[in-house]
């Protein structure tokens, strides 16, 4: 127990001192998250009002950016996944960058649901004891479930092993059970997400069983992307690789990354493409929200079609992303694989961010065209819960680099060897 | 006798031990301003006798504090063999839209305020202005789709006005099509919904409690109908346009950050009245009645009319009718 205590306090001894540099990027997270916070103050006295969201279009920015997250939370499986059960050693030592992402994606997933809710004072309704859940009919207890255990799921795995590294004790076998259902989980919380949207008869632009599938495709194409892009920022900026440090992040492992961004990235734009087919050749009355989408829609003489440029800049992006994966010069340069990444993340947060959620609404189901545009408090919300996420994965990714790089280990430990399964 | 008291000193005593379980009851929690006693308010449902009144009693302080009315709350429930269903003329409508304005007389929807621009007009009844048809013969070859031009009838979702405003109403070559909550038999809003505060009552009347709803919008989202309106912003509600006979499942004063709609204005109809909106309508286009009584107005259109309802193709079994003479 002691040893336990002893733990958590220099993990936060650890996050909270770094150079001169890691204080400045702690500092300006911490502003946006200061200005989102005064904004939600607001938020909170007048209601949703300060926000764009209203009857017409009754979901905006905060459902579109954790629609998003979800899938990034879900992508960490992508990592797991070949460690543990293909074994494949050059992702032994990223695992826990993804199953942190994971924890920092979750922390965004729920406050943007949080955020989102007209009575937060009242989100206790929705748990049993302290509410009334309407489970199982209603697939949003279904996602509390799933979004929690999976944020436990990746508290519990590199939390366990990180303090067994720290007390230089192998871990017991446990924990691979849990490893194995952290697998088949992060798959259901987005599926679960996806099935939010695909169960709503009254919506067709959502209402289509490729959903979920299209879902968890574009997430191990912006998971993966996210992680290359962090994993080359964490390389250069700790010890890792350097001359004398145990921690490593091979070029091959950030290769293999984007090789399954290439595959999910192809299979996404597939599913993209079924979709558009289906709509566009069967040309019911199902087309509108598409057509809003990517060309705009007339009514009675006035255009409405504010995403238009968004979604098409969103699928040059995906596109000359797949092309810069594809070929193995442009992937294993990593000026342009950086650029395929950026593209990459960017097109899908846009892709199935705003561009699955507001065009859901437009034209409502009776027909009326209304258009969403976030205001100056919801970005600034929207941009604190992204600040709010990447302050506890820095913190959480400051404490594994240390303590996996044999930095800070236990007194009683010191003498002692790494044990072989970490 | 004993057994009476002592019931009574139960119910007491219980009364006592809910009370004292919120100390401090009136207390406000700033910022979203609720008193503890609100924010331990149990579901609909889950209230005894007592908590219902001790709740009314709570609101009729309320909004006598916030708007200086006296109002008189009913928590009436609803009676066996009861179940109501509406049948409304399209033939007859004439989109004059008064039936708009005497539901939100009624059933007290926010209004938009001169100084306050955050605070915004809610109706809960939408008329849409359908052209009676279009025909434009296109060019032969000119359109790869249906090469034969454009020909539009019949009750479009798509293609329709909402915000119509001429002159006079009825436009010659208009038909109007009022829209409002179909108190669906099976609602996809109540389904999806995660914590029940949105349900279908005996009589078919899907209600929600206000103090319940969480404010998520998943039943805006699943709702085909576009009937549930949001209180983005607190209400707006001069003092002389409020209705003071309310129910707690219907028209009392709502607040910020909850779900609202038709209830086929059940503060009157559990009375023995008609919905506020049968009334107003200057044409007689609406009928209302209970759907198990064979003599009902509902039941005879469906006898001698051909009625048909909204989409119906998606199973919601809505029990409002559409019909023409
Ligand atoms: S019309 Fe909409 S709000 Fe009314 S019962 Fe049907 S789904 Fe629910
Ligand atoms: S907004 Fe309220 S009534 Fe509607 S689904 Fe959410 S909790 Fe239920």
């Amino acid at each position: 127990m002691s040893k336990l205590i002893d733990f958590v306090i220099t993990s936060i001894k650890v996050s909270l001192t770094g150079s001169k540099k890691y204080y400045a990027w702690l500092a300006s997270l911490l502003i946006m998250v200061l200005f989102g916070a005064f904004s939600y103050y607001y938020q909170l006295k007048y209601g949703l009002i300060i926000t764009d969201i209203r009857d017409q279009v009754s979901w905006g920015s905060y459902i579109a950016n954790f629609t998003f997250l979800v899938g990034v939370a879900a992508a960490a499986v992508m990592i797991v996944l070949p460690a543990y059960i293909y074994n494949y050693k050059e992702f032994k030592h990223i695992t826990i960058f993804g199953e942190l992402l994971a924890v920092g994606a979750l922390t965004m997933c729920l406050s943007f649901v949080l955020i989102d809710l007209g009575r937060i004072d009242r989100m206790l309704h929705i748990l049993p004891f302290t509410g009334t859940p309407n489970w199982p009919q209603s697939m949003l207890t279904w996602d509390v479930i799933v979004l929690n255990g999976y944020l436990f799921l990746n508290l519990l795995i590199p939390g366990y092993l990180l303090y067994k590294a720290y007390v230089r004790e192998p871990p017991r076998k446990w924990i691979k059970i849990f490893i194995l259902i952290s697998i088949p989980w992060a798959i259901s919380i987005h599926t679960v997400t996806a099935f939010l949207y695909g169960g709503l008869a009254a919506r067709p632009f959502w209402n289509t069983a490729v959903m979920a599938p299209r879902f968890l495709a574009s997430a191990f194409t912006a998971g993966p992307a996210l992680m290359i892009i962090i994993l080359q920022i964490v390389r250069r900026y700790t010890c890792i690789g350097k001359p004398g440090c145990k921690l490593v992040v091979t070029d091959r492992a950030l290769f293999t990354l984007a090789h399954i961004a290439l595959i999910s990235m192809l299979v996404n734009l597939f599913f993209l493409g079924s979709e558009i087919y289906t709509v566009g050749y069967a040309a019911t009355s199902h087309l509108a929200p598409l057509k809003y989408l990517f060309f705009g829609l007339e009514h009675n003489g006035v255009h409405y079609g504010k995403l238009q440029p968004y979604m098409w800049a969103a699928i040059t992006m995906e596109i000359i992303a797949a092309i810069l994966l594809l070929f193995p010069k442009t992937r294993k340069n990593f000026t342009t694989l950086n650029i395929a990444c950026i593209f990459a993340f960017l097109g899908i947060w846009t892709e199935k961010g705003m561009g699955l959620i507001i065009p859901g609404f437009i034209p409502t189901p009776i027909g009326e065209i209304w258009e969403y545009y976030p205001t100056l408090m919801e970005i600034m919300i929207t941009l604190a819960v992204w600040a709010l996420g990447f302050l506890v994965y820095t913190l959480l990714l400051k404490v594994a680099i240390a303590i996996e790089a044999e930095e800070v280990v236990h007194p009683s430990a010191k003498d002692k060897e790494m044990p072989e399964a970490h | 006798m004993v057994d009476e008291s002592r019931r009574d000193f139960l119910k007491k005593a219980a009364a006592g031990a809910t009370a004292a379980v919120i100390p401090f009851a009136n207390v406000r929690i700033p910022v979203i301003d609720v008193t503890l006693e609100e924010f331990f308010q149990k579901h609909y449902k889950e209230m005894s006798d007592d908590d219902k009144k001790r709740v009314i009693e709570r609101l009729k302080k309320e909004y006598k504090e916030k708007y200086g009315i006296d109002a008189e709350i009913k928590t009436t429930p609803p009676k066996e063999g009861v179940v109501w269903g509406y049948a409304l003329n399209i033939q007859k409508c004439i989109g004059c839209r008064r039936c708009v304005y005497a539901c939100m007389r009624e059933n007290n929807q926010s209004r938009a305020s001169p100084k306050d621009p955050t605070k915004s007009e809610i109706q809960w009844i939408r008329v849409l202005e359908i052209e009676k048809f279009k025909i434009h013969p296109g060019e032969e070859g000119k359109d790869f789709r249906t090469r034969f031009g454009e020909i539009i009838a019949g009750v479009n979702l798509e293609e329709n006005e909402h915000y119509y405003n001429p002159e006079h109403v009825p436009e010659e070559d208009k038909f109007y099509v009022p829209i409002q909550c179909q108190q669906c038999e099976r609602p996809p809003c109540v389904k999806v919904c995660p914590t029940k505060a949105t349900w279908k009552e005996p009589d078919g009347i899907i209600v929600v409690d206000y103090n319940w709803c969480i404010g998520c919008r998943f039943c805006l989202a699943a709702c085909p109908y576009w009937a549930r309106r949001f209180n983005w912003s607190d209400p707006y509600l001069p003092k002389e346009e409020i209705n003071p006979k309310m129910h707690y499942l219907g028209n009392r004063i709502r607040m910020r950050g909850v779900v609202e709609k038709c209830t086929f204005c059940i503060q009157r109809t559990r009375e023995g009245r008609y919905p506020a909106c049968v009334e107003a309508c200057p044409v007689g286009a609406r009928k209302f009645g209970n759907l198990l009584d064979p003599e009902s107005d509902v039941r005879k259109v469906l006898e001698k009319k051909r009625v048909f309802r909204l989409k119906e193709e998606l199973g919601t079994q809505p029990k409002f009718f559409y019909f023409m003479d």
